[in-house]
C-alpha cells in the first residue's frame, strides 16, 4: 500500500480501530463478575477479602473439594434430574403438539397457541400458593418428581411455540413427495421430518434446560432437604454470608458451568429459541 | 400453506358418501389427538391452581392455624388494596421491570451495534456478552451481593475509589439501584442477541443504496435501521417484561425485600405473606390481582406478539 493510500484509509481505519477497543473493553467489563467469581473460587479464604481486592496468590482447589464434602452431590443429583426428565416430558409433548398445530393444523390454531403463551405470562406468584396446598395434601412437597411436573407445565409453552416453527420450515413438497411414494406416517415422521428438525429439538432442548436448571421460586418454596437443587445449595451459604467468599465462588462457578458452557456450543440456537421461534 | 401441506401429504381415505358428517368428525378428532396431550397438561397444572387461587381468595385463611378457614368474601380484596406495603411492591415491581428492560435494551441496541461490524475476536467478544444471561441468576445475585457492592471488599467501591465512594453499602442504601443493576446485568445479553439478529437480517443492498444515496451513518441509522429494528425491539422488551415481572431470585438473595419494604416486589412480597405469614387468603387474593393487572398488560403485548409471529405464516 502506498504511502498516500495509508493515508486517505487512516482516519477511518483508527476510528474503527477505536470502536472495536472499546467494544474489547465493554465485553471485558460484562464478562468481569464471571471472571472475578472464577478466580475468587480458586483462591484461599483469606484472599477473598484483601482490600484492595488481589490478583496474586497461590491458586487452590481446596474450595472445590470442601464443596463435595458439605454434600454438593444430592443437589447436583436432584436439579440433574429435575432439569433432564422435564426437559424430556416436554418434548414428548411439545412435539406432537406442534405438529399438530403446524403440519396438519387444527381448526383455532391461533386460539390455542393463544392459550400456551398465555399460561407463561400467568405470575406464578399466583399459582404457587394452592400448589403449595395440595401437593401438602397429597404429600409431594420435597418431592423431586412435583419439580419435574412444574418445570414441564413451565417450559411447554415455549417449547410447542419453538417446535412449531420449526416445523413450518419444512416445504411442503418433501411432505407431498414422501406421500407419493408412499411413507407411512410413522416413517414419514422418523425418517424425512426428525432429520429435519433435529436442530430444532436441540435447541428447544436446551432452552428448557437453561431454565429448569436454573429455576429458583418453584425449589426453594416446595422442597426442603430431599429434593432441594442446586440454586439452594447456593442459597446455604447466605447464612454464613460474608465469610466464605471462595467456597461460595466455587459453588456458584460449579451450578452455573453446565448450563454457560451449554450456551456457549449452541449460541446461534439460544437466539431463536430465547424469541421462541420468532426470530430465525 | 399448512392447509395445503394437510391435504396434499396424507390423501383422504375414500369415504362412503352416507358418512361424511362421522367422518369428518373423526377427521378432526385425529387431528387433534396429537395435540390434546400437552393442552390437558397445561389446563391441569396452570389453571386449575389459578381457579383455586380465586377461591382461596374469598376465604380467610392461615396455615398455622387448621380450621380457621372460613368464607369472607372480597374482603382480602379490600385489605389488599388498604395495604400500603403492597402499593409500595406494586410501584417497585414497576420500576423494577421498566427500569430493567428499559436500561437493558438500550444497551443491548448499543452493544450490538458495536458487535454488527468485522473486527478481530468478534465471536470472543460476542461469547464474554452473552455469558451473564447464562448464569445461574441465583450465583449472579450472590456474586453481585459479595464480591461486587461489598462496601468493604467490594470491587465496585474499589474502581469507584478515586471518586470517593468510601464504603458506600449499595444494597442496604441504595437497594433498588442493585437489585435493577443485577438484573440489567443478566438481561442486556438478551436484548443485544435479539436486536443482533435484528440488525444481521438487514438487506445489505439497502444499506449499500443508502450510503451511494449520500446518507450519513446518523441519517442511516434513524430512517432505515431502526425501523427495520422496530419489531426486534418490541419483541425483546414484550418477552424481557414478562420475565423480568415475576424477579424474585435477586431480590431473595441481594436485598430481602429490604431495608424494612424499599424493594419488595409483588412476587417477593406475596411470597412472604403466604410461606412467612402463613396468611394463605391475602396471598391468594394479592395473586389475583397481580393476574388482573398482568392480563391487561399482557392483552396488549399479545397483540403485539401476534402481530411479529403469526402473521408471517400465511
Amino acid at each position: 500500500m502506498t504511502a498516500a493510500a495509508v493515508a486517505v484509509a487512516g482516519p477511518r481505519r483508527r476510528s474503527a480501530g477505536l470502536l472495536t477497543v472499546l467494544t474489547w473493553i465493554i465485553g471485558i467489563v460484562f464478562f468481569f463478575p464471571v471472571l472475578w467469581m472464577v478466580i475468587t473460587a480458586f483462591k484461599h479464604e483469606a484472599d477473598a477479602y484483601t482490600d484492595p481486592p488481589s490478583l496474586i496468590f497461590t491458586p487452590t482447589l481446596e474450595q472445590f473439594r470442601a464443596l463435595f464434602d458439605a454434600g454438593a452431590w444430592p443437589y447436583f443429583l436432584n436439579s440433574l434430574f429435575a432439569t433432564t426428565v422435564s426437559t424430556l416430558l416436554v418434548l414428548a409433548l411439545a412435539v406432537p403438539a406442534a405438529y399438530a398445530l403446524a403440519i396438519r393444523p387444527v381448526k383455532k390454531t391461533q386460539d390455542v397457541l393463544f392459550f400456551f403463551i398465555s399460561t407463561k405470562m400467568l405470575p406464578v406468584v399466583a399459582v404457587i400458593v394452592p400448589i403449595y396446598v395440595i401437593a401438602g395434601r397429597i404429600g409431594a412437597l420435597d418431592n423431586v418428581w412435583t419439580l419435574v411436573v412444574l418445570y414441564t407445565a413451565m417450559n411447554l409453552p415455549i417449547a410447542v411455540w419453538m417446535m412449531r416453527s420449526f416445523l413450518q420450515e419444512i416445504p411442503a413438497e418433501v411432505l407431498e413427495a414422501a406421500a407419493m411414494d408412499g411413507a407411512s406416517l410413522r416413517q414419514t415422521l422418523l425418517k424425512v421430518m426428525l432429520p429435519m428438525v433435529a436442530p430444532g429439538l436441540a435447541a428447544t432442548a436446551l432452552i428448557c434446560v437453561i431454565f429448569a436448571w436454573n429455576e429458583f421460586f418453584f425449589a426453594v418454596n416446595l422442597t426442603a432437604s430431599q429434593a432441594a437443587t442446586v440454586p439452594l445449595f447456593l442459597v446455604g451459604f447466605m447464612t454464613s454470608e460474608g465469610l466464605y467468599w471462595a467456597q461460595l465462588a466455587a459453588a456458584a462457578t460449579l451450578a452455573s458451568l453446565p448450563v454457560v458452557l451449554a450456551g456457549w456450543v449452541a449460541q446461534k440456537q439460544l437466539v431463536r429459541g430465547l424469541s421462541m421461534g420468532a426470530i430465525k | 400453506m399448512s392447509t395445503d401441506v394437510a391435504t396434499t401429504a396424507v390423501p383422504r381415505p375414500a369415504v362412503p358418501a352416507r358418512e361424511p358428517v362421522r367422518s369428518a368428525r373423526r377427521e378432526g378428532w385425529r387431528r387433534r389427538a396429537p395435540l390434546l396431550p400437552a393442552l390437558v397438561f397445561a389446563i391441569l397444572v396452570t389453571q386449575i391452581p389459578f381457579l383455586v387461587t380465586l377461591w382461596y381468595s374469598l376465604n380467610s385463611w392461615n396455615l398455622v392455624r387448621p380450621g380457621s378457614e372460613r368464607f369472607v368474601g372480597l374482603s382480602n380484596y379490600a385489605d389488599v388494596f388498604a395495604d400500603r406495603v403492597f402499593r409500595q411492591a406494586a410501584l417497585n415491581t414497576i420500576v423494577i421491570t421498566a427500569g430493567c428492560v428499559i436500561v437493558a435494551m438500550l444497551l443491548g441496541v448499543a452493544l450490538a451495534l458495536l458487535l454488527d461490524r468485522k473486527f478481530v475476536g468478534r465471536s470472543v467478544v460476542r461469547t464474554l456478552i452473552i455469558t451473564p444471561f447464562l448464569i445461574m441468576p441465583v450465583a449472579g445475585a450472590l456474586v453481585w451481593k459479595t464480591t461486587m457492592l461489598d462496601p468493604l471488599f467490594g470491587i465496585v467501591n474499589f474502581v469507584l475509589s478515586p471518586f470517593g465512594a468510601g464504603d458506600y453499602d449499595w444494597t442496604s442504601s441504595a437497594p433498588l439501584i442493585s437489585v435493577i443493576a443485577a438484573l440489567v446485568w443478566q438481561w442486556t445479553p438478551f436484548m443485544t442477541l435479539l436486536v443482533l439478529a435484528g440488525l444481521q437480517s438487514q438487506g445489505r443492498d439497502v444499506l449499500e443504496a443508502a450510503q451511494v444515496d449520500g446518507a450519513g451513518a446518523a441519517r442511516t441509522f434513524r430512517s432505515i435501521t431502526l425501523p427495520h429494528l422496530r419489531r426486534y425491539i418490541e419483541l425483546g422488551v414484550l418477552l424481557g417484561a414478562i420475565y423480568v415481572v415475576n424477579t424474585f431470585d435477586q431480590i431473595y438473595i441481594m436485598t430481602q425485600g429490604g431495608p424494612g419494604t424499599a424493594s419488595s416486589n409483588l412476587p417477593f412480597y406475596i411470597y412472604q405473606r403466604a410461606f412467612l405469614g402463613f396468611d394463605v387468603g391475602q396471598a391468594a387474593a394479592m395473586g389475583v390481582v397481580v393476574v388482573i393487572g398482568t392480563i391487561v398488560v399482557a392483552t396488549l403485548a399479545l397483540r403485539l406478539l401476534f402481530r411479529s409471529f403469526v402473521q408471517e405464516d400465511r
